[in-house]
């Protein structure tokens, strides 16, 4: 008996040793390949021996549950009606229901009546202090935060930049669709469409503009499916069965790029061209 | 990891064509930081939820030898690293204080997760220190509740890329290099609460003013008249707070701290890039001997207050018009 | 089975056992009649005895909770008072004997009933530290998560500290107008800290670390000890933490030694105190389930579980009230066990590594533990802090996917089926870990000779300390809450629960390698369940600022590490009745260290990582 249990256990470190072996010899100088989609397999149920994750090399994608600090759901910038407008109406649910308090908002008075404005002034988020918990997105009633999937933040001074302001925060709508499409579409569809509330609102009250706008989203949707982002269409209500559709993004994976958004110039340039829209619709309108 | 020899002959001297991959120039910073940041040891230590994800970070699947820093020891004189990895309590700063000081130079720390760097979401505890950084001087703060293991390995390059930019030719990078040794973090004290021994005469005073008062010493009070003139008067922005006034730091202090301001500020500005959220730093907010981590915060916070208005102001105009 | 009949016990059910006191202590005892209250009240002066007479002839011989409650102000009582709560248990199963006994604000003082449960000391001391009630004929009454020369009682509801803001959450400042700041730029020294107005600092000593050693003699004790043969050895004073690899976190023992012999043991704790309860007052009660997450942070579903079943207690005494649906209760079962399993191969592995099988079973374990948290992130949404139970559901159903969405650069996608990938987990891997597991330890001679014998607690020693969990079930005491009073879906699953009788390190061992098989016997009932209530609403109907009756509920849960209770109180305080009165936590990490010094004492001190880890704490939960 004595040694029996001890050499047993040895001949299991040496299986696990030998199988560590496994993937190498299935995939040879490959197996970290990106064009050898064999990610999944090495990660999943059926696995056997070494199971790293190559970090810089390669990420483990977040599932679209998956919480980091939050972020500001704004408009398209090249939204045709309301680009860059904050989807956030500051009722102020998402400060009451933090658990740590680390939202900050300061709600927008009009001017000339005094009277509140539905969008916030201020935003900021303490990320020092945010436990990711979820409760501000889980409970917001716009859909107008949520919880990014970026946890590469890291930074040499916090003094200066862990509290995230408003600008910091918002990302467009359009990220949110490309980080989580099927939590994107069963919200629009409790919602009732792809627009914010509010802007679904003034469409009903608007009547006659609504076909023009339709007219509109869909060219835009046209053009949007060029793309590699893809979203599912505004007319199909229904949730495409999951098992058809493979991750949106899938097909961008292996690319080097972020593959949620164009280029830094491209975003600066459509965030320029429609605050020019939107000034100019403004001097129209004086 | 295997010496790349184009980065290192990425110099300011031009190699010839012809010569380019048979002959590396390099300086001698970049040698030895290549070797420096590749074999970063960690103290074995952890204190709370991030630690898990620390254990994580370091075993089979995210497995952080890959970066040089498999060897964690858990005693401080075998460690360059501390990774902060959890709420610091002040019960703990103690004992972690002390750790610092027996770390061997060159030492950097990593405050792990939110409380690490600010207190997180215990922050309004009354056991619980407000960041590491109101003691020790952090190198990299990494954000989450608690950072993912790739979040962690994300601020260990963040890490590696800042030894990069260091330069042994310049003292202000490399001082401990200099004569004689560096000077020790004061150990805080455990007494009716915790006393930071840097100040020790800003307490005395206050006690002072409150005894001729008949007031009470608390340190909770609605607003410090500083900041309520910072707040009034935001054009008067250049405001001591009280604790400035501190007379904490020696003069060596001083000097050491100027070094190291320099020396972040070096390395933030040629690593910007490492870390997307690192801005023009104002460095020397995170360093103990300044003792006021948040006026640099309120200037922003003025700024950002006034860029609101004026935006506001903005939109008014245009409905008005 | 062992023989679990109770001594004497005339009494059977809780009216009847509380109907006995009240005939055999007329004066003494009385009922509790606040609104949405239960159990009885005790008059001070004769609550050793009263409790002598629960413990002895009563046959309540477990102490699950005791923890003190500040009564000042408006809310659900009429004077100001302090009152300590005791919940005690049989270990024969049933539900518990709730007694209370009350005393003054200025001049806290009960008397100790230590001498009647030793698993009061711990939690004695904890009331000391933290409301100042003084208990008398405590042996060692010392502050226990603070430090000794804290200024003040933190706990009580009229202590208020540096970075106080208002009494509860949610804070004023933060909207309309919540023009950001940082707590430090509101403190004049810019850190957490506040002074006692008559702060001496002429006489400033910090009598912290002086005041642990008390009862030891300072440093090294060089008085030598003569055995019988006239052999000299020192007795040597020696420190152990809060920094050192093998205390599983930031906790700190100071023992005696004697030559390499252990011959006393005192922990020393709250090196991670982050105010869970002071916080958790000021909070709602739906914002502390994040919270509790980071009690035990390596089983958060567990911690959850735990809050809302007390909770749900509470809301089940209003008149509307919808109770959870059967799939929520299947998935909270489902979330629960896969947590149990994490717990215990982390506990193992950490254990062997304590042994000196450094760290090749953790990294075979923590695989496993990787998938399952892939499965928590992909649900829940974290790895760690799943924050995944509501009061009366669930966060959200099971996604039909275990899918990831490429974001960052190189990113690598996967893709399961969830009802495939958890039917994979159950029926193959989990069970072949454990299995491998068994054929790797089991009958590693090293581990035998290492663990056998050595850390030993008797049967008796393990219901009066308060042990739970593994520890207690180690020792020969059947006793698993999941059958004792079950809850949730318990009762109509199949399993049996694990207990061996050596009450040494090993049986330890095997309580937990049995409950792991255990644990995959009941996911695999719940596989066929989560199949046919789907669809079933698993949202919960609590509004994010819904108010909670008033009233006081106890909900506890068999957590990995052990008893994990909760206590709150809601007084129907009119300006927040959505804030709880008192949340208190029944750590069972914490009051498992009180017999740690009986285990070690005649040890060596070699053993003494092994049996520590033995106990499977964390330190999150030690201090709260």
């Amino acid at each position: 008996m004595n040694g029996i249990g001890f050499i047993k256990g040895m001949l299991l470190t040496l299986r696990h040793f030998v199988e560590s072996y496994v993937d190498d010899v299935r995939y040879g100088f490959k197996k970290y390949s990106p064009n050898v989609d064999n990610f999944q397999q090495r990660q999943g149920t059926q696995a056997a021996g070494v199971f790293t994750v190559q970090y810089p090399d390669e990420k483990v994608a977040m599932p679209e549950r998956f919480r980091f600090v939050p972020f500001l759901v704004v408009e398209d910038y090249d939204h045709p009606e309301r680009p860059g407008k904050d989807w956030c109406t500051s009722c102020g649910i998402c400060a009451k229901v933090c658990p740590p308090q680390c939202i900050w908002i300061v709600r927008s008075n009009d001017p000339a009546t005094g009277r509140p404005v539905p969008e916030p002034e201020a935003f900021f988020i303490d990320i020092d202090i945010c436990m990711n918990c979820g409760f501000c997105a889980e409970y917001c009633p716009f859909d107008a935060i949520k919880m990014d999937h970026d946890y590469e933040l890291a930074s040499y001074d916090r003094t200066t930049s862990h509290i995230f302001d408003k600008d910091k925060l918002s990302k467009e709508f359009k990220y949110w669709k490309t980080i989580a499409p099927n939590r994107a579409i069963d919200e629009a569809q409790a919602r009732g469409g792809w627009e914010h509330k509010d802007a679904q609102k003034a469409a009903r009250r608007g009547g006659g503009a609504a076909d023009s706008k339709r007219e509109e989203v869909r060219a835009r949707k046209e053009e949007e499916q060029k793309q590699p982002v893809a979203s599912a269409p505004v007319a199909q209500e229904t949730k495409p069965a999951a098992a058809e559709t493979p991750a949106p993004a899938a097909a961008t994976s292996g690319g080097g790029e972020k593959p949620w958004t164009d280029s830094e110039e491209e975003r600066e340039r459509r965030k320029q061209a429609a605050l020019a829209r939107k000034a100019a619709r403004a001097s129209k309108r004086e | 990891m295997e010496l790349n020899l184009q980065e290192l002959s990425k110099t300011q001297y031009p190699i010839p064509a012809d010569l380019q991959n048979n002959v590396a120039i390099t300086s001698l910073s970049k040698i030895y930081n290549w070797g420096r940041r590749n074999s970063m040891w960690p103290m074995l230590f952890g204190l709370a939820c991030c630690a898990i994800e620390m254990i994580a970070t370091a075993s089979s699947r995210f497995d952080f030898s890959r970066f040089g820093m498999e060897v964690m020891r858990a005693t401080p004189r075998q460690s360059d690293l501390m990774i902060v990895s959890g709420t610091v309590t002040k019960k703990m700063v103690v004992p972690i204080v002390r750790l610092y000081n027996q770390m061997p130079e060159p030492k950097y720390v990593l405050a792990m997760g939110a409380c690490a760097s600010g207190g997180g979401p215990f922050k309004e505890g009354y056991n619980v220190v407000s960041g590491i950084d109101k003691y020790l001087p952090v190198d990299v703060y990494v954000p989450g509740c608690p950072p993912t293991p790739q979040a962690l390995l994300f601020g260990l390059i963040a890490l590696q890329k800042k030894i990069d930019g260091q330069s042994i030719a310049d003292y202000d990078d490399v001082p401990w290099y200099g004569v004689g040794l560096s000077d020790p973090a004061p150990v805080p004290i455990l007494g009716p609460d915790i006393i930071d021994p840097r100040q020790m005469d800003m307490i005395r005073r206050q006690a002072e003013k409150a005894a001729s008062d008949g007031g009470v010493l608390n340190a909770a009070r609605s607003l410090p008249s500083a900041a309520v003139a910072v707040l009034d008067a935001p054009a008067k922005a250049a405001k001591p707070a009280p604790a400035a006034a501190a007379p904490a730091a020696s003069e060596a202090d001083d000097k050491r701290a100027a070094a190291l301001a320099r020396k972040a500020a070096r390395a933030a500005k040629s690593e910007g890039a490492a870390a997307s959220t690192t801005p023009a730093a104002v460095p020397a907010a995170s360093l103990p001997s300044g003792g006021k981590p948040w006026e640099e915060s309120e200037a922003i916070r003025e700024q950002r207050k006034q860029a609101a208005l004026a935006r506001k102001a903005a939109r008014a105009n245009k409905t008005e018009g | 089975m062992v023989d679990m009949t109770v001594p004497n016990s005339p009494a059977t059910s809780i009216e009847d056992a509380i109907a006995d006191l009240k005939a055999k202590f007329p004066d003494a005892v009385s009922d509790d009649k606040r609104e949405g209250y239960s159990g009885v009240i005790v008059s001070k002066d004769k609550l050793l005895e009263v409790a002598r007479y629960i413990h002895d002839t009563l046959g309540f011989d477990y102490l699950s909770s005791a923890t003190a409650v500040d009564y000042l102000g408006e809310g659900n009582h009429s004077n100001d008072h302090l009152e300590m709560v005791y919940h005690a248990y049989r270990t024969t199963g049933g539900k518990a004997l709730v007694f209370k006994a009350q005393t003054d604000r200025e001049k806290a003082e009960l008397p100790s009933l230590v001498s009647v449960w030793k698993g009061a000391d711990f939690q004695e001391r904890e009331a000391w530290d933290l409301f100042g009630i003084r208990f008398q004929g405590h042996p060692n009454l010392k502050r226990i998560l603070m430090w000794e020369g804290f200024h003040g009682f933190p706990m009580r509801k009229d202590w208020h500290e540096a970075y106080y803001e208002q009494d509860h959450k949610p804070f004023d400042s933060r909207w309309p107008s919540g023009h950001v700041y940082r707590a430090e730029e509101r403190n004049i020294f810019g850190k957490n800290v506040k002074y006692p107005a008559d702060i001496d600092l002429s006489k400033l000593t910090d009598i912290s670390e002086s005041s642990m050693y008390e009862g030891f003699g300072m440093g090294v004790e060089y008085t030598q000890v003569r055995d019988g043969e006239g052999m000299a050895t020192d007795q040597l004073i020696v420190n152990m933490g809060p920094h050192h690899p093998s205390t599983h976190g930031v906790f700190r023992m100071i023992m005696r030694l004697d030559g390499e012999t252990v011959t006393h043991l005192e922990p020393v704790m709250g090196y991670l105190h982050r105010n869970h309860e002071k916080i958790g007052e000021r909070n709602t009660f739906l914002q502390n389930i994040p919270f509790t997450d980071r009690l035990d942070y390596i089983s958060s579903m567990g911690n959850n579980h735990g809050y809302v079943l007390a909770v749900e207690q509470l809301l089940a005494l209003a008149p509307k009230y919808t109770p959870p649906t059967y799939r929520t209760e299947v998935l909270r079962v489902l979330m629960v066990e896969l947590t149990r399993i994490v717990n215990h191969l982390w506990a193992i592995g950490f254990w062997l590594n304590d042994l000196g099988a450094f760290f090749t079973p953790v990294l075979y374990f923590i695989q496993e533990r990787e998938r399952i948290l892939d499965f928590f992130e992909a649900v829940a949404g974290s790895r760690m802090m799943c924050n995944y139970m509501r009061f009366g559901g669930v966060f959200a159903d099971l996604p039909e996917r275990i899918r990831t969405v490429a974001n960052l650069m190189n990113d690598r996608v996967r893709d399961f089926n969830t009802m495939q990938f958890l039917t994979e987990m159950i029926n193959e891997r989990i069970p072949r870990t454990i299995d491998e597991l068994d054929e790797y330890l089991t009958n590693s001679d090293i581990v035998r000779v290492r663990s056998e014998g050595v850390g030993y607690l008797s049967r008796e020693d393990a219901i009066n300390y308060s042990a739970a969990g593994p520890l207690l079930r180690g020792s020969g005491v059947a006793y698993d809450i999941r059958r004792a009073e079950p809850y949730s879906i318990y009762d109509e699953l199949d399993f049996d629960v694990a207990v061996q009788y050596e009450g040494d390190m090993y049986a330890r061992y095997l309580v937990r390698l049995q409950e792991m098989r255990e644990s995959v016997r009941i996911l695999k009932q719940i596989l066929p369940r989560l199949e046919y209530t789907a669809g079933e609403s698993v949202a919960s109907p609590f509004a994010y600022s819904g108010k909670v009756p008033i009233g006081e509920a106890y909900g506890r849960v068999e957590n990995g590490k052990g008893e994990l209770g909760y206590y709150v109180v809601s007084a129907g305080d009119k300006k927040a009745a959505a804030n709880p009165w008192r949340y208190h936590v029944r750590a069972p990490s914490f009051i498992n260290l009180t017999p740690l010094g009986v285990m070690a004492k005649g040890g060596k001190v070699a053993d003494l990582v092994a049996i520590l880890g033995s106990i499977d704490i964390v330190l999150g939960e030690t201090d709260r």
